[in-house]
């Protein structure tokens, strides 16, 4: 599995982060570093290994379906770059 | 001020009225003032409100309604929010961000008293070894200003070290606690994964963040301990279990073999030629005192645990690209000021506010995550970590606890790992295995080398052995005056 620049040119497109053209081949560098260290897990046999995806094997707690939080609408929008009437203002997606 | 600047200490001394929380807030933030600037510990200190909560505690106390843990002033690392205060994770993307609400860690020490001076420098979203990649600038080691103070907690641990604070918050991904604590000469402690909640701890992998304290001595983040741990249906993944004092086998009288009949694991892949010698020689030296206190050794093995490094550099940035995707500029942080459209508004503001280690991690995590790629990485790293578990529960059947160098070597230049994020990964070797396993694991200094920087020694348990690894380190530290040592630039006292 070698990453190839396009690779990161389309992840850094899933991610949503710009990286400009020339950091491109810099990035790549590093990445490709790190997935050299990365691949070596390639080698290990873990035929019939169940994943384990944490840490402890706890259920997923319910709870009761009621309201328990208070209206804090004001105090959380109150941090965001730019709101309207209670709204979040985006630039326009549909015209 | 000159009796020991424990919290221990300082909590007996405000008991007893010999010093009220006011007079020790305003010495606190006096020497944060003055020791500070060559340091860079802390991204806000916060006087106003320091001294406001020490007239909290000190009313408290003088109605008798005082915390066990009233007027000792901490700081928390600027991971977890803080309400009123800002918060910024030491990134640009939250370099304003006020948060709305406490974390439960927050809360629970606000409870015990404690009054919050101030908060700490971090690698940015704590992904680094060195505090380097701060958008705050790095924080420097007390023990030498060339040389780093270790990461992701390096803000934390620089301040205990250089007893600005007695007592400090941290957060453990693959060793952001126990790493610096060990750089910087301090005792750092990540509990076992569900023990202290992580609500309000700025997500970085929720499968392995843990919260933990930072203090002089193992009594002393014991008694941080026990205000941060606690059930909170607030984070799922919080265990609840019964409250316990993890004091409570440190007061137990002892002889003069206080250890009789622990059983220490020594894995033979902690002890290779990678460790730097003076290292080597300061964990033998231990190993020996251990055996002076009734312990015993036993050789075991953890093949697995050589693995730790790659499994981490897939789980870790898989579950950072997921988390770190709220960072988009509509509900907080930065939001860039120029852009086309909605999609140029999200990439142009995710490549201004994010640093480059950030966003390496991000690309990494979007790659092992993406179409085609899950099984070969995301999966494998899974059951590699399922291996790596397995070895410890086998260790577990022949030894109480592991012993080892929390770090290969001792603090390092500041630009030394360089252009390499390798080299710097690596520096996490033998801390990494605990967040995978989510076991706890303790370091507390243990020697210094030559050049007098300190040495760091990390006792590994298993689930839920806090207890039992405090009252370990605990022992050692009465037998030993490591941990008592004071970098020249934070004075006497």
């Amino acid at each position: 599995m070698t990453l190839t620049l396009d690779d990161v040119r389309r992840i850094a497109h899933l991610a949503r982060i710009d990286v400009d053209a020339q950091a491109v081949s810099d990035v790549h560098a590093k990445l490709e570093a790190i997935f050299a260290m990365i691949n070596e897990l390639q080698a290990v046999d873990t035929a019939g290994v169940e994943p384990m995806s944490h840490a402890q094997d706890v259920v997923l707690p319910l709870r009761e379906d009621k309201v328990t939080e208070t209206d804090r609408h004001a105090d959380f929008q109150r941090i965001a770059p730019a709101v309207e009437d209670g709204l979040y203002l985006v630039p326009r997606v549909v015209e | 001020m000159t009796a020991p600047r424990t919290i221990a200490g300082l909590a007996a001394r405000l008991a007893a009225r010999e010093l009220s929380a006011v007079e020790l807030a305003q010495d606190t933030l006096d020497r944060i003032a003055r020791l500070d600037p060559a340091l860079n510990a802390f991204v806000t200190v916060d006087a106003e409100g320091a001294l406001a909560q020490a007239r909290a505690a000190d009313e408290a106390r003088a109605r008798g309604a005082a915390g066990p843990l009233a007027g000792v002033p901490i700081a928390h690392k600027d991971v977890l929010m803080t309400a009123g205060l800002k918060t910024t994770c030491g990134s640009r993307m939250l370099g304003n961000f006020v948060a709305p609400y406490d974390a439960h860690v927050v809360e629970g020490l606000k409870r015990a008293g404690t009054v919050l001076v101030g908060k700490t420098n971090m690698d940015e979203f704590a992904m680094g070894s060195s505090n380097e990649t701060s958008a705050f600038g790095p924080v420097k080691n007390p023990w030498n200003p060339a040389y780093v103070p270790g990461g992701s907690s390096g803000g934390s641990a620089a301040a205990v070290a250089a007893r600005l604070v007695p007592g400090a918050t941290g957060t453990d991904t693959g060793g952001s606690i126990r790493q610096p604590a060990s750089l910087t000469g301090i005792c750092g402690l990540k509990p076992t994964y569900g023990i202290a909640s992580r609500y309000g701890l700025i997500a970085f992998a929720s499968s392995l963040d843990t919260p933990g304290p930072f203090a002089q001595t193992a009594e002393d983040c014991a008694l941080l301990l026990n205000a941060m741990a606690g059930h909170d249906p607030r984070d799922s993944t919080s265990l609840d279990r019964p409250v316990e004092d993890y004091t409570r086998t440190l007061r137990a009288a002892a002889g003069a073999k206080p250890l009789e009949g622990l059983r220490i694991g020594l894995p033979k892949e902690y002890f290779g030629a990678g460790n730097d010698p003076e290292v080597a020689s300061a964990i033998d030296a231990a190993l020996a005192e251990f055996r002076r206190l009734g312990a015993t050794t036993v050789d075991v093995t953890l093949p697995a645990v050589k693995l730790s490094v790659p499994v981490y550099y897939v789980i870790a940035p898989a579950e950072a690209s997921s988390n770190l995707s709220r960072f988009d500029g509509v509900r907080y942080g930065h939001r860039a000021a120029r852009y086309d459209d909605l999609a140029d508004m999200y990439r142009r503001t995710r490549a201004e506010g994010f640093g480059a280690e950030v966003k390496r991690r991000i690309l990494v995590g979007t790659y092992v995550l993406s179409h085609g790629y899950y099984d070969a990485y995301y999966l494998k790293a899974q059951k590699v970590r399922r291996l790596i578990a397995n070895d410890f529960s086998r260790a577990w059947g022949e030894c109480d606890v592991i012993m080892g160098p929390t770090a290969p070597s001792p603090a390092f230049r500041f630009g030394d790992k360089g252009d390499d994020p390798v080299q710097m990964y690596l520096n996490d070797i033998f801390t990494i295995a605990a967040n995978l396993t989510g076991a706890p694991a303790l370091s507390m200094p243990c020697g210094f080398t030559k050049g007098g920087l300190p040495i760091g020694l990390q006792v590994q348990g298993n689930y839920f052995a806090e207890s039992l690894i405090l009252n370990v380190a605990h022992r050692y530290q009465q037998a030993t005056d490591w941990h008592a040592r004071v970098p020249p630039l934070a004075g006497q006292g």
